[in-house]
């Protein structure tokens, strides 16, 4: 940190915050220069047009505090989130993937005490990579592995040009290390897609296939690794609206790889057939290991996505769609997932931590939240808070709030802290509401 | 002050072996016997063996691969799983139970003391924020470096004074941006060989990128390891771990290593014997003739206890070769710059042949090693079986009749490539107390832990005497840890926050100059954003080197 004086009458004091964590996506780029200047961020340097979007926005635009649409203090605010939680028979805590995971433990914690039920988006974003995982493991790396080592990267159902802009240049594809000092030019970059993207544009080979296929183009792919005659298919037959002859040319590809690495999206998380798509994948990199090293690694979305994933595992021992409604945890994916949940109409009260239900649920699942009595804790104004019951706003974490984040190859990091904001952290907001249920709980 | 009377005190280094003492315990300590002040509290230990509390000094149970396996294995935690009371939290979990499970478990069994066997630098922010969540222990953790880039980058310079004094700074760093315990080397040179689609090493394969051979990594860590002080020896995983005939890798391992104080972990893993079909056989004879010649040498047994394992380590070959084995479900990372790892869910059946012996050669070991200060009771937990499976491992040693039962219920080939069926000795309680508590501690360079002397930390167990030693082990009547009962009649009372044991070896403490552009080239994060903040040590305590 170094305190930079400005020419002219008045001094301003800029303060410089270096190696700053950024907490969009789950990159984490860890090397933003932040400028600050009267407690305003006003610079930021080695970051993409998203992360800049939202810390430039982070000090704007701040979540009123109230309590069933009027203004309060923040102890009734407190009182009334305890008490909407302590007399619902089964209260939802959702969200928790834009916060830290100091936050995540408390929100653990509290549903524990309220014999609640919690997750986390992942279970409409990544979290059938997280099952497929559960069925077949999955083989991976770091990200530094990825630049230091690998000669092709396949993108399949991502388009991190747009989602993750530095992913490919810091991290990937371009990105030059320790025996890919060419960056670019000394790899081979395949993307698997249903329509041209900025990121196919990149690619040396782009196969565009018809939706909903990757389920048969895996298995395809793992019987032509393996040598098994295909009965029925010649080099013309379409797979995936591809013909084989190209789906050889991929997989003479991928054999002459030294170390090799697929990188998925939502595309295959989120299209026809989920956590199967993932597990024929994982299990063909997983086949690919007989001859050469081969990874895959999900493009996780939310900056901390995965470590709601890992507090959770490491307290419940499971990573998503948890119920402690019988004092312990367990776990139904389908059951204990948000979205089933609400349109159930299976949970009576909600914790909303660090996320938009109003911006990314369905319809019929934030119809069903604003019938029942909703708490947010959010730095700022978003679709929920117009119509929750309870709003209380929050410092943001990384920039009004230090913390640990997870990035999407499971490295951990720390926030920094930037500026000071009027509000309390979403450790703080949950630690209040959790000693007024426990006060209530033990009386 | 709190007194605990009329127990049979094991207090092996001490020498008290099972006499009727009274213990003074105040401020967190063991104290004088003083007739003067009055105790607030006093526990009657009559028909009870009162210990130090329990060390385990080689565990996978905090940090990225034991999460990873958690979040793999819902088929572990369904049929486990215990509430929250208004003392502890609820958890789930067998082979990888949950971080508070975890701690309750361990506090069951009389444990008191933990240390996580395997952590690389660049995530060992996750084994301490796990750790943070693991009550009712005192832990540590070791911190990978047998196929760290810069180490080998380091062993591959000329000059033999500069290389040495690089290599302590390389290794103090490591093992302060860690918050590290001490120095775990797995597989050397192995891995890093792995991620190049090369074979398995020997002693002295050359190891790319720099030719290193594992043989040079070893001793020149484990010269690091002394010349630094450090209070816990080398913690080694060999190479060839799980192969059959690797006996001689170990063997060959030991000879290096000669005159080196060295901890050999899950050893018997590393005793394997081959036969003329290239099957599996004992060489725990070989191996614990090896230990019992070389004082400066201890090992733990990482028994294999039947039933549902997972395996996990940093040794990524060798987790393939499971995988492919067994056709189960594989977790790989390849950690940049420093390590790799593999996690792989299987069972051991003792009517597999292979399993069987395997079974017979951990006993064969534990039973073989003469001098119980120089091996320690591990499963390798949960590689070779559940920590949680300790007493009835404590079974086995304490009464052959039981064992000899035990191996007719094996494969019936297993005797035929294993002599555990000839050894007749039993463990004494004392015996139990040292492979538990004081031999570990002793190993760790933990003077105020595994026994009970004046002035060392009040972290004391009491067990009911019974004939059924697998009973007596498995629930203690009394835990108590920093002189606080913690654990009453099996049941958590009190939970606390433990120790992180952390070292500030005499190296340099920052990353050598010329070192960082590679730093900044060839890592993902930042330099600035590596080393572990104090934020994650709520309650560290420095154990000195010397």
């Amino acid at each position: 940190m170094k305190i930079l004086t400005e020419k002219g009458e008045r001094k301003m004091a800029i303060t410089e915050h270096k190696d700053v964590v950024c907490t969009f996506c789950g990159s984490l780029c860890d090397d933003l220069v932040v400028e600050v200047e009267d407690n305003k961020i006003t610079k930021i340097k080695n970051v993409c047009k998203i992360g800049r979007n939202r810390l430039m926005h982070s000090q704007l635009d701040y979540a009123p505090l109230k309590v069933n649409g009027q203004e309060a203090s923040l102890n009734d605010a407190y009182d009334e989130a305890a008490r909407i939680l302590t007399e619902a028979k089964a209260p939802l805590i959702y969200g928790l993937s834009s916060t830290t995971c100091e936050a995540n433990r408390e929100a653990i914690e509290l549903t524990e005490i309220l014999k609640g039920l919690i997750d986390n988006p992942s279970s409409y974003c990544h979290g059938p990579g997280v099952l497929a995982r559960q069925f077949v493991g999955m083989p991976s790396c770091t990200l530094g592995e990825i630049k230091n080592r690998s000669d092709l990267i396949i993108v399949w159902g991502a388009n991190p040009m747009e989602s993750h802009m530095r992913h490919f240049s810091k991290y990937s594809v371009m990105a030059k290390g320790m025996y890919t000092p060419e960056g670019r030019k000394g790899r081979k970059v395949v993307v698997i897609d249903v329509r041209p993207t900025p990121s196919s544009k990149t690619a040396d080979m782009f196969i565009q296939v018809t939706p909903g296929h990757d389920f048969e183009i895996a298995s395809v792919l793992r019987a032509m690794l393996k040598g098994l005659r295909l009965e029925g298919l010649d080099d013309d037959s379409l797979v995936g609206g591809v013909p084989l002859s190209r789906w050889k040319e991929f997989i003479e590809l991928i054999k002459a790889s030294h170390y090799g690495v697929v990188m998925f999206g939502i595309g295959l998380t989120q299209s026809k057939g989920k956590d199967l798509n993932i597990e024929q994948i994982i299990t063909l990199v997983d086949e690919i290991n007989k001859f050469t090293r081969f990874y895959i690694m999900p493009m996780r979305g939310h900056a901390n996505v995965n470590g709601c994933n890992q507090v959770l595992s490491w307290q419940a021992g499971y990573p998503l769609a948890v119920s402690y409604n019988k004092g312990y945890p367990r776990f139904n994916p389908g059951e204990f997932s948000v979205v089933d949940m609400l349109n159930r109409k299976d949970v009576d009260a909600a914790l909303i931590i660090a996320t938009d239900p109003g911006a990314h649920l369905p319809k019929s699942a934030v119809d069903y939240l604003k019938s029942i009595p909703t708490i947010v804790v959010e730095p700022t104004r978003n679709l929920s808070t117009p119509w929750a019951n309870v709003v209380i706003p929050v410092a943001p974490a990384g920039v009004g709030v230090e913390g640990t984040y997870y990035r999407m190859d499971n490295v951990p990091l720390r926030l920094k802290k930037l500026v000071d904001f009027p509000y309390p952290s979403d450790v703080e907001v949950l630690r209040a509401i959790k000693e007024r249920v426990s006060h209530v709980k033990n009386n | 002050m709190l007194k605990i009377i009329n127990g049979q005190v094991y207090d092996p280094t001490n020498g008290v072996r099972g006499e009727v003492r009274d213990i003074f315990i105040e401020n967190g300590k063991i104290v004088k016997p003083s007739s003067l002040s009055q105790a607030d509290e006093i526990i009657d230990a009559s028909g009870c063996v009162v210990m130090p509390g329990g060390v385990e000094i080689h565990s996978h149970i905090a940090g990225p691969k034991v999460n990873s396996a958690r979040s793999m294995c819902p088929e572990d935690h369904y049929d486990h799983f215990k509430g929250s009371t208004s003392v502890s939290r609820s958890g789930t979990g067998y082979t990888v139970p949950t971080t508070y499970l975890t701690g309750y478990l361990y506090s069951q069994l009389g444990y008191t003391t933990a240390f996580e066997a395997a952590v690389p630098v660049l995530e060992a922010r996750h084994a301490h924020e796990e750790l943070n969540d693991t009550p009712m222990l005192d832990s540590g953790m070791y911190t990978l470096m047998g196929n760290n880039y810069m180490i080998m980058k380091i062993l591959n310079e000329k000059d033999d004074i500069g290389r040495r004094e690089r290599l302590r700074d390389m290794i103090t760093w490591l093992l302060t941006s860690s918050r590290g315990y001490s120095v775990k080397v797995v597989n050397p040179g192995g891995v890093e060989s792995w991620k190049w689609n090369q074979g398995g090493v020997d002693l002295d394969t050359p190891v790319p990128p720099f030719g290193i051979t594992p043989r040079k990594i070893l001793l020149e860590l484990v010269k690091g390891v002394e010349g630094l002080k450090l209070p816990h020896s080398l913690h080694l995983h060999a190479n060839h771990l799980g192969e059959v005939g690797n006996y001689k890798t170990t063997l060959e391992t030991m000879h290096t290593l000669e005159g080196l104080r060295t901890h050999f972990t899950h050893m018997q893993f590393h005793s394997y014997g081959i036969t003329k079909n290239n099957g599996i056989k004992s060489a725990a004879r070989e191996i614990a003739d090896c230990l019992n010649e070389h004082p400066e040498f201890t090992c733990d047994a990482g028994q294999i206890v039947f039933g549902p394992v997972t395996t996990m380590t940093a040794d990524s070959p060798m987790q393939f070769r499971l995988h492919q084995m067994t056709g189960n479900k594989w977790i790989n990372t390849d950690v940049e710059m420093e390590t790799g790892s593999g996690i792989v869910p299987m069972r051991y059946s003792p009517s597999v042949l292979f399993n069987a012996v395997q079974w017979c050669i951990g006993l064969e070991l534990l039973l073989l090693v003469k001098n119980p200060w120089q091996i320690v009771l591990t499963t390798d937990n949960p590689n070779a079986g559940p920590f949680i499976a300790y007493p009835s491992i404590i079974k086995l040693l304490m009464d052959k009749d039981y064992r000899k039962a035990m191996i007719e219920q094996l494969h019936p080939k297993a005797v035929r490539y294993t002599n555990l069926k000839d050894i007749e000795r039993e463990y004494t309680m004392e015996e139990i107390a040292i492979i538990t508590r004081s031999a570990p501690a002793k190993i760790l360079g933990l003077s105020q832990k595994g026994n009970l002397k004046i002035g060392a930390d009040a972290d004391v167990a009491i067990y009911k005497l019974q004939k059924d030693k697998e009973k007596m082990f498995a629930q203690a009547k009394y835990v108590l840890k920093d002189g606080r009962v913690v654990l009453k009649d099996g049941q958590i009372v009190k939970s606390i926050l433990g120790r992180r044991f952390v070292v500030e070896p005499d190296g340099c403490k920052t990353l050598l100059p010329d070192m960082v552009e590679d730093f900044n080239n060839y890592y993902s994060v930042q330099l600035s954003n590596f080393a572990v903040q104090d934020d994650y040590l709520l309650r560290s305590e420095v154990i000195s080197c010397g």
